[in-house]
């Protein structure tokens, strides 16, 4: 088991007074919100600082925490000696039993069982918490639909009435045409209830990776697509890219850098509703390295002169 | 719209999803009474004239279980879980913007 400098965990020092605690708990706390904070290890640290405050919060367990002294380090491999918890008495507040299922085997060796465990039988009864992930999928995943198979970790309570965590895998059907937020929710797949109510559920929250060249926005897919000067001036027939395989697109003559082409139902189609990939031409220009090739530039500027600033002369008059 | 995967029952949260002021309330196991303060607060806006026609849909779940989550883990009250939210719906769309552009 691994110690825990709870005090490390806050940013305080050993003999902070609670007021403090509060605080440094407050800031962090919504720093690191799972809802505000997107990073990826937001959630963990969130718990890991809600787990201290919980201790540092209740001048008792701070107690009896701090009996352990200040010589370990966090990390260090730790047993409390036996009876460490003898003498002090504890008065049952402190947050819920689901909450704390989410604590350190550390947290659960000290406050989980003993003079600090919490009565848990009585009349009391409330449907356990939801819980949410995020899921990852590519593109071409949320195009076709695909399987995931996750390792849930899922607190359950044995017959001690103490709270353990089981490991448990779930494959879950990802359906065709799913977008970013979307969820799925897999009904008593949460904590457990109290009392013998009804477990929470749990939600996979759908989250599109980033891919380099198609860009997702809800169902609509976005592809740039570069395009020659003669193919955009004079049309033609190009093959596109797109997240079921390539197919033909016709670029209309006269076509503009920018311009954006629709290949309807080519973008995330679920079963009741379609998305279209949306092409934005982006004409490429070639070099003219050779005198052949600077001779055709100085013909076209010769054949069809233009003026592309037309529009930006009204600034200076 | 619940179907059957191996083991577990699941219902997908997308565009279809139209609940009840009574179905969204068990949904987030919360009471009615906070979901119409919510909608009071204009956190929610359900499709519908009156409460029996209210429908909601993925977005105000998601909203009622957020600002759930912020009361309950930040202490703040429903005002401060509403102008939270705001904002990060506001952070969440300028992201998108930045991310189409680069």
């Amino acid at each position: 088991m691994e110690y825990k400098d709870y005090y490390q965990t806050l940013g305080i020092v050993r003999d902070a007074p609670q007021d403090e605690i509060k605080r440094a708990y407050r800031k962090l706390a919504r720093k690191f919100h799972p809802d505000v904070n997107k990073a990826p290890d937001a959630e963990k640290k969130f718990k890991e600082v809600g787990e201290a405050y919980e201790v540092l919060s209740d001048p008792e367990k701070r107690a009896a925490y701090d009996k352990f002294g200040n010589n370990w380090q966090s990390g260090q491999d730790f047993q409390p000696p036996p009876d460490w918890d003898a003498g002090f008495e504890f008065s049952g507040t402190g947050s819920g039993g689901a909450k704390q299922a989410d604590f350190s085997d550390f947290f659960s060796q000290l406050f989980g069982s003993g003079q600090f465990q919490q009565n848990r039988t009585g009349s009391f009864s409330n449907k356990g918490e939801d819980h949410h992930a995020r899921i990852i999928i590519t593109l071409t995943e949320a195009w076709h639909g695909t399987k995931k198979t996750f390792t849930l970790t899922k607190p359950e309570i044995n017959d001690q009435g103490q709270l353990i965590n089981r490991h448990h895998a779930i494959t879950v059907t990802i359906p065709k045409g799913m977008t970013e937020g979307q969820k799925i929710r897999l009904q008593g797949q949460g904590m457990p209830g109290l009392g013998g109510a009804a477990h929470g559920d749990l939600y996979l929250e759908i989250s599109l990776e980033k891919n380099p060249f198609f860009r997702a926005d809800k169902r609509n897919i976005h592809l740039t697509l570069p395009v020659t000067p003669w193919e955009a001036a004079l049309g033609a027939t190009v093959e596109c890219p797109t997240l079921n395989g390539t197919v033909k697109l016709n670029i209309p003559a006269g076509s503009q850098s920018d311009r954006k082409l629709r290949l309807k139902g080519r973008g995330l189609c679920s079963a009741s509703h379609n998305g279209d990939q949306i092409v934005t031409l982006q004409i490429v220009i070639p070099e003219a390295k050779t005198d052949k090739e600077k001779e055709v530039y100085r013909n076209m500027a010769e054949v069809m002169p233009m003026d592309p600033r037309q529009s930006l002369k009204r600034i200076t008059k | 719209m619940k179907k059957q995967m191996s083991n577990y029952t699941f219902t997908l949260l997308n565009e279809n999803t139209n609940c009840t002021l009574q179905e969204l309330s068990d949904l987030c196991s919360q009471s009615s009474k906070l979901i119409l303060e919510m909608i009071d607060e204009g956190m929610i806006v359900p499709a519908g004239s009156s409460p029996r026609q209210w429908r909601f849909g993925l977005k105000e779940i998601h909203r009622v279980q957020t600002a759930q989550r912020l009361i309950r883990d930040l202490e703040v009250n429903l005002a401060g879980a509403a102008l939270a939210l705001d904002l990060l719906e506001e952070l969440e769309e300028l992201r998108r913007q930045v991310s189409g552009k680069g």
